[in-house]
């Protein structure tokens, strides 16, 4: 048999491959309640990626908007629903073309950090992670945003 | 078109449709009556030009202009936000000229209120108007847009102005010189976005070999307020002075543009040479921003 390292979840999601050492963004996007039971792996061995990270969060199946914007942090990571014990669903993460509310910009002269207002970023294209700014215009990549 | 925010957002086919307007108005204003509309100038920086430019525009197309210059003595002082101040000027008025020291000010404005919104500058980040008033300056002065040599000279880095002019300019293939000492040259995104758009162009740091060659000279004022370095400032300041002597082997089609105030980068005997034309173009401001304003306001005809 396998061996886990974490023990299985009935029901919820299974992040995997996150880049060892973002787990900690990851659950900054999560924002778990103070009930979630979440488990979280720092820097197991990978095929893959040498060294990942990973995230079980029983009972939570996550939306599409909060598995889109874990790309942000997490490029590569794969994204599984578990129902009683099965993998119901299996997706690979994707930066949606628009993100709303969810980063902050980080030129301190934008207005989003100035006015009391939601901040809108668009991906520039599809093969880059950089995202402009729909107010300031101008254009970060996915690693320097952070989470509101 | 419901508002002015950004040169990105402006086909090229509207952008000629504005300059068309322009040319048409300066010829006859009378063809556009603005009477009981009311412009609201919404400037929450001090500005001259731009301001006085349309209210200029505004006026003389028989329309009103209220508004603030600065925060002092308004709402803004006691906390109000952006969106209120412009929520309740939409209120009194037909259209909204801001300018603002934040960057996407004006976009955010324009998604708050139901009339049209005019950006007058948001910061480091665009000044539309100014770029439609240079495209019409350089039509005007050259009588065509297409393949015409320019050298744009000083702050390079810095200058939203030369920024917005060489994108508002890649679709009529100019040939580009950017002239600024070393710690002013033009950013490497912008440069690699004009390659992109297939424009050709070469960095200078000197103005005297390329002055035959030109047909547009476009300086611009070296900025102390974008330093954070005092000391770096002293070193660049006095960079490119262009004399009239200095302009004595340009070709008779040159013209000398500045988005003004000079400071000392244009020495006063250039003023009564053939060569001047930033006075010609603070008043071209006020034609632009006549087609801005009738455009926009839906009477466009």
């Amino acid at each position: 048999m396998k061996e886990l390292k974490v023990d299985p979840i009935k029901n919820g999601t299974v992040i995997d491959h996150i880049p060892a050492g973002r787990v900690q963004r990851v659950l900054a996007i999560l924002k778990p309640r103070a009930t979630d039971v979440v488990m979280m792996g720092m820097n197991f061995s990978s095929k893959a990626m040498k060294k990942k990270d990973i995230i079980k969060i029983e009972g939570r199946e996550l939306t599409q908007n909060e598995v889109n914007s874990i790309a942000l942090v997490a490029p590569a990571a794969k994204v599984s629903i578990i129902r009683d014990f099965k993998v119901a669903q299996k997706s690979r993460v994707e930066i949606p073309s628009c993100i709303e509310g969810l980063v902050s910009c980080p030129n301190p002269k934008c207005i989003t950090n100035a006015e009391p207002m939601m901040t809108i970023f668009n991906l520039v294209d599809s093969s880059s992670r950089d995202l402009a700014c729909q107010y300031c215009e101008r254009v970060f990549t996915a690693d320097e945003m952070t989470h509101i | 078109m419901k508002h002015l925010i950004s040169m990105r957002d402006l086909s090229a086919d509207k952008t000629l449709q504005l300059l068309k307007l322009a040319e048409r108005l300066e010829k006859d204003p009378s063809q556009i009556d603005l009477s009981r509309r009311v412009m609201a100038a919404m400037f929450y920086e001090a500005s001259t030009r731009t301001r006085m430019s349309f209210e200029s525009a505004m006026k003389r197309l028989g329309g009103e202009v209220i508004g603030m210059v600065g925060t002092s003595g308004t709402s803004v002082e006691k906390g109000e936000t952006l969106a209120d101040t412009a929520k309740i000027m939409a209120r009194y008025s037909d259209i909204i000229v801001m300018r603002h020291p934040m960057e996407g000010a004006a976009r955010y404005v324009s998604e708050q209120v139901d009339i049209p919104v005019v950006n007058a500058g948001d910061g480091a980040n665009q000044h539309p108007t100014q770029s439609l008033l240079d495209l019409y300056t350089i039509l005007k002065s050259q009588g065509t847009l297409k393949n015409l040599k320019l050298a744009l000279v000083g702050d390079l880095k810095y200058g939203r102005t030369v920024h917005s002019l060489a994108y508002a300019l890649a679709p009529f293939k100019p040939t580009f010189y950017f002239v600024s000492p070393k710690s002013l040259k033009m950013p490497a995104h912008i440069l690699s976005d004009l390659t992109q758009k297939g424009v050709s162009f070469k960095e200078k740091t000197t103005i005297e070999n390329i002055i035959p060659e030109i047909d547009i000279m476009y300086v611009t004022r070296i900025q102390r307020e974008r330093f954070p370095d005092r000391e770096e400032y002293e070193k660049v300041k006095n960079a490119y002075i262009i004399t009239a002597k200095l302009l004595t082997k340009a070709k008779d089609n040159m013209k000398v543009l500045h988005p003004l105030p000079r400071v000392n980068e244009i020495t006063t005997d250039v003023d009564s040479t053939k060569y001047a034309y930033y006075f010609d173009q603070a008043e071209n401001g006020v034609y632009m921003r006549q087609a801005i304003l009738a455009t926009l306001l839906g009477e466009a005809k």
